[in-house]
């Protein structure tokens, strides 16, 4: 097990350095620089900031002086924000988008799950139809039309919760956000639930435990929703990934301070380094996620071995 | 052989497949009512715009942010407040001014003669039009104008800066459904080509094929669109076969796989034994059944195109005012829910309703065309 973490972190590595090297120049290629974009800034000056950040060099030493930061672990500072350096950026927002997009994955994974068996058990019924509908509008209707929905119902016509805002992390100001982000995950757990314990239910082993007189509760909570759960658990993976990595959507109409705009708006305003930030802490993300699914298959089903 | 006047049946016509997949598709009535649906959306969104009475880029400046509403703008109150407004332009006093059936009637006086061009503030209010002296007192220091009320519907209400918001809705239509269907045919053509070659060559040409179609999943999807936008500007239409060429992957995947398992059909192999060409069995076997998953991919790709250009709209990076589109509009209402709620909730329901209605029709299709699928 542990021998099969190792290797996979390696592999991890040749994948992570194309990720970077393709990033890089990607970005290089794109026209404009990260300070011919401020109006009033006189060549000179211009001249001076791009000599600071070593911009005059060429291109293939700029790649290997960022590679070698990199590998100290040091994201160089911003360009636009010139106050930070795009670790302090990834240290002040993280958090929020970590608590935020975790908060909706959990949501998303058991709301959805229950949605979904209640859906399989009731195969062709109301309660069926209802979670059907529920899916497919959770799936249909995009997020910056959720967002600005529940601000106007929640937020201005019954007052329950504040419009936007971090609040310094209070409850009652993720409500919103966590909402909006879970929506669309639980319609499709929801779906991938409802397929997946239909067929779990018609397995032998699942006609073995009714026949032994076995409790429906007991039949479903033990015996099916294991099997069921494996398509739960390969979409946590990118799931996982994308949630915790901050929603550009959710975190402008709500203005919370997360991460992520900063893509955007870093690859707008040519702010190499922070673009780079973002595509590597995207990428290890993605990467550690994926490991911790594949790992899960083995809990889950015994028949995963790792050797 | 002796001629038997046999009377001959009328041979049986068979139900060609898309015959069959199109009564299936009349019986399913959500698809069917989608169907409408959608062409209704497309015909008011091309032809709208000509029909509305309002121009989409007109701006009314007495007209900011009016609630929607199915009487005719002016509303008795306004008249008071855009006649003061008009006369205070003119630097003149209204001594006295009534309401006759569609004409309002006003008197001013002034310490200086008033002057006659002054009638052309009253023209120039959104709520007057035809403005009229009806008479001018000797020594020119009181003037009597009558001015028409000038009529004028918003079914949706106005935006922000007094544009009607209909005429801009049924324009962002036009632009969103034609995005969506530019950058899904462009999409489509280079999945189809891509995947079909692959599939159709085999072994190692496959293989790189579907390598490259693998490394290009696994960057990040927004990282590419994002990148696109900072090498093609602003120009949206550049932009948009940008996006299509980004949005073929899935396609590719989806026609390698079906050409890969019609070329190992037992029909297909019978068509080689008896002789048929590469070409034959191409055009005869291969694209026929190619289409039906080609047809269903398309109905879903056309909703994600459209999400998409929302999407970037939303952030600023897609079309620009004064061209709109339901995200512009949508990102619009998003800030101003506090106090023009209807900015939001028309672009909003247009926009969903139709994403409804192309995943309805995309479903509907793939029952009707994969049956076995049921």
């Amino acid at each position: 097990m542990l021998r099969y973490v190792f290797r996979r972190l390696l592999t991890a590595i040749p994948t992570l350095f194309v990720i970077v090297t393709v990033a890089f120049f990607l970005i290089r290629v794109a026209p404009g620089g990260p300070f011919n974009q401020e109006r009033g800034l006189s060549p000179e000056i211009r001249a001076n900031l791009e000599a600071q950040f070593g911009l005059n060099d060429p291109l293939w030493l700029q790649y290997v002086h960022y590679l070698g930061n990199l590998l100290r672990g040091n994201f160089g500072p911003s360009y636009n924000l010139p106050d930070f350096t795009v670790t302090e950026l990834f240290a002040k927002g993280l958090p929020i988008s970590v608590q935020i997009g975790s908060s909706a994955l959990v949501l998303a994974l058991l709301l959805g799950s229950i949605l979904g068996t209640i859906a399989a058990l009731n195969q062709n019924k109301l309660a069926d139809y209802s979670v059907i509908a529920l899916a497919t509008a959770g799936s249909t209707i995009p997020t910056f039309v959720i967002a600005p929905v529940i601000q106007l119902l929640f937020g201005l016509s019954w007052k329950l919760l504040p419009i936007g805002g971090w609040g310094e992390g209070a409850f009652i100001n993720k409500v919103g956000p966590v909402l909006t982000l879970a929506l669309p995950q639980i319609a499709i757990v929801a779906r991938l639930m409802r397929g997946s314990m239909i067929e779990s239910l018609r397995s032998h082993h699942i006609r073995t435990a009714r026949a032994l007189g076995l409790s429906d509760w007991s039949v479903v909570v033990k015996h099916a929703l294991r099997g069921a759960v494996l398509p739960i658990v390969s979409f946590t993976g990118p799931a996982a990934a994308a949630l915790l990595t901050g929603s550009i959507i959710v975190e402008t109409i709500f203005s919370i301070p997360g991460v992520g705009r900063y893509f955007v708006d870093a690859a707008l305003n040519r702010d190499y380094t922070l673009v780079m930030g973002t595509v590597v802490v995207i990428a290890l993300f993605t990467i550690v996620f994926n490991l911790i699914v594949d790992l899960l298959y083995a809990v889950v089903d015994p028949r995963v071995r790792y050797d | 052989m002796t001629d038997l006047a046999v009377a001959v049946p009328e041979p049986i016509v068979g139900r060609s497949l898309w015959g069959n997949a199109w009564a299936r598709l009349k019986r399913n009535r959500a698809a069917m009512f989608s169907l409408y649906y959608l062409a209704l959306i497309a015909v008011v969104s091309v032809f709208g715009p000509w029909v509305v009475p309002h121009q989409y880029t007109a701006i009314y400046g007495d007209y900011v942010r009016m609630p929607p509403s199915l009487s005719a703008y002016p509303k008795p109150d306004m008249i008071q407040g855009a006649l003061t407004d008009a006369i205070k332009r003119m630097r003149v006093d209204i001594k006295e001014w009534h309401q006759d059936g569609s004409r309002v009637i006003v008197t001013v006086t002034s310490k200086k003669p008033v002057d006659d061009r002054n009638i052309r503030y009253l023209d120039r209010s959104d709520a007057f039009d035809d403005t009229r002296i009806e008479s001018k007192s000797p020594d020119g220091l009181e003037m009597t104008m009558s001015s028409a009320i000038k009529q004028q519907y918003f079914l949706f209400g106005t935006d922000n800066t007094g544009r009607d918001l209909l005429s801009r809705t049924l324009m962002a239509g036009r632009i969103s459904l034609a995005i969506g269907l530019l950058a899904g045919v462009v999409a489509g053509v280079i999945g189809v080509i891509y995947g079909a070659t692959a599939g159709f060559a085999g072994g190692k040409v496959d293989e790189v094929m579907m390598r490259i179609v693998d490394v290009l999943y696994s960057l990040p999807f927004i990282f590419f669109v994002i990148m696109l936008v900072v090498f093609f500007g602003r120009n949206f239409v550049l932009m948009f076969l940008a996006v299509g060429a980004v949005l073929w992957l899935d396609m590719a995947r989806i026609v390698r796989g079906q050409a890969l398992s019609i070329r190992r059909q037992e029909y297909v192999q019978a068509a080689e034994a008896m002789g048929v060409g590469q070409r034959g069995i191409l055009l005869r076997h291969v694209i026929p059944n190619l289409l039906g998953p080609v047809v269903i991919y398309m109905t879903l790709l056309v909703p994600q195109v459209i999400i998409l250009e929302s999407f970037l709209s939303f952030l600023g990076l897609g079309v620009q005012e004064p061209m709109t589109s339901w995200g512009v509009l949508i990102s619009v209402g998003a800030k101003n829910i506090g106090y023009a709620n209807w900015l939001l909730l028309f672009p909003a329901f247009f926009l969903v309703s139709t994403l409804f209605a192309l995943n309805f029709v995309g479903d509907g299709l793939r029952d009707a065309l994969d049956p076995k699928d049921r």
